[in-house]
């Protein structure tokens, strides 16, 4: 599967280190992607990493990636300027399971750039809210200065129909939101164990820790979904690079039930 | 006298740390409580000062906050309705080791250490309740301060 040529149209600054990119076809487009679901990015002559949609395209909307430059292929992307050229492949994985969560509460969760991933899920219930029940998005990072969609989340926040809250590790006097890790926001919102679902992104450690809290509220594990993640090289299958246990993530996740995948997330290495 | 401390007790019961506490051992409790409300941004103590009371909050967030030299100090967490500030009022040399002070209006019942550990002293059922109560409290903050330690978002590409 060769990458096809898009376009970006335009970059976003969503912290010191990373960057929303806004991308168009080049000439034909991938086929649309769904929330949870990732594509391979190519930055010519420095290599192709795997980074999830961020924003679904359509209705006049970009397709979008959010990516924190954290080594020589991300940080090629993020040096990437409008009009500037690169390959895209996909789109693969599984998805937030968003049509088997209609009818019930919806609580995601995400730490760090783990919202990225989350944010086309959060947009589809916001969009599709009368087919939701009570929906909270709890949301984590280290300091004010980490958070992503600032503005979004805000603007999210004065509905009257979801509630967001946002904690950061520590902050400044400046800062007027939650300080302490992201689970703590959990005894805040309210569990019905047989009528929830749960999406979580982020750190691995951050899921172990807040399924864990789910778990002893009593949801099943099959109501909790993670993304989780490892390094990738074909996107298909193939290759083997991005095993978790038995499971290819590329092919068989990123987003699993935790009842596949928990015992695998706590293991120290795979 | 008595109403007030009545309408305290009415209060620590529907507070979820006192939640199943015996009638007997609320009034006993709320013998040793006043109700305070501090306006935003007011400091409620300060690092090394006598930790003569503790705080359950009905209403508000404070943020506990250390000194760092050479930089503003920093607020390393916050606590909100449902949440009980300090323990330092059990453990001597009985003085707070951080700041706190009221990031909204805080509505809060202040309950005097030097009151409850007389009264725990007296009746050790009532002891063990509230030191068991404050060891979870003690339990989910390590658990949360080692999250943290591990600094998860710094160590990771994504999240
Ligand atoms: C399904 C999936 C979705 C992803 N979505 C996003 C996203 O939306 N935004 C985003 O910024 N990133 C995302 N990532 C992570 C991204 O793919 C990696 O950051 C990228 O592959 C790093 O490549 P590099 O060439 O920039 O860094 P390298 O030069 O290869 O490595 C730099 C450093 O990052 C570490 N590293 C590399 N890859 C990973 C990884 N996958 N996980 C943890 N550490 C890694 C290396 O060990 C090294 O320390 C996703 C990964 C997967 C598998
Ligand atoms: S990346 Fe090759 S098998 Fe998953």
């Amino acid at each position: 599967m060769t990458p096809l040529p898009y376009r970006v149209t335009a970059k976003r600054r969503e912290t010191p280190d990373t960057w929303t990119l806004d991308l168009e076809p080049v000439s034909e487009p991938i086929a649309t992607p769904r929330p949870g679901q990732f594509t391979m990015l190519y930055a010519f002559g420095r290599g192709e990493i795997p980074i999830s949609v961020s924003g679904l395209p359509g209705d006049g909307a970009p397709l979008r990636h959010t990516i924190r430059a954290v080594g020589n292929v991300s940080e090629a992307l993020c040096d990437l300027a409008p009009g500037d050229g690169l390959g895209v492949r996909g789109p693969f994985g599984t998805c937030w399971g968003l049509d088997g969560a209609e009818g019930r509460d919806v609580v995601i969760m995400a730490g760090g750039i783990g919202l990225a991933p989350l944010r086309p899920a959060i947009e589809h219930v916001l969009v599709h809210r009368d087919s939701y029940g009570r929906f909270a998005v709890l949301v984590g990072c280290r300091t004010p200065g980490d958070l992503l969609y600032a503005g979004q989340l805000e603007s999210w926040r004065g509905r009257f129909d979801v509630e967001v809250e946002v904690t950061v590790d520590s902050a400044d006097p400046g800062w007027h939101g939650d300080v302490g890790v992201v689970t703590s926001l959990l005894p805040r919102i309210p569990v019905d164990p047989d009528n929830i679902a749960v999406m979580m992104c982020g750190p691995e450690v951050m899921m172990r820790f807040g399924a864990r809290a789910m778990v002893e509220r009593g949801v099943a594990e099959v109501d909790i979904e993670v993304s989780t993640e490892r390094n990738m090289k074909c996107a298909i299958g193939h290759c083997g690079h991005c095993q978790l246990g038995p499971k290819f993530i590329c092919a068989d996740g990123p987003v699993f039930p935790l009842s596949q995948v928990g015992p695998l997330l706590a293991v120290r290495s795979l | 006298m008595v109403a007030r401390r009545r309408s305290i007790g009415d209060l620590l019961a529907g507070h979820p740390f006192f939640a199943d506490l015996p009638d007997r051992d609320l009034e006993l409790i709320a013998g040793c409580g006043r109700n305070e409300v501090f306006r935003p941004g007011q400091l409620l103590f300060r690092e090394g000062d006598p930790a003569d009371w503790f705080y359950v909050i009905r209403r508000g967030r404070i943020a506990l906050g250390i000194g760092v030299p050479g930089r503003e100090d920093l607020i390393i967490d916050t606590l909100g309705p449902g949440e009980v500030l300090g323990w330092s009022w059990l453990f001597p040399p009985h003085v707070w080791t951080m700041d706190a002070r009221a990031l909204d209006t805080v509505h809060a019942i202040a309950l005097d250490g030097v009151c409850l550990r007389g009264k725990c002293d007296e009746d050790p059922v009532l002891g063990y309740s509230l030191a068991r109560r404050f060891a979870g409290i003690l339990s989910d903050r390590l658990a949360a301060t080692r999250l943290r330690l591990l600094d998860v978002y710094r160590a990771q590409s994504r999240g």
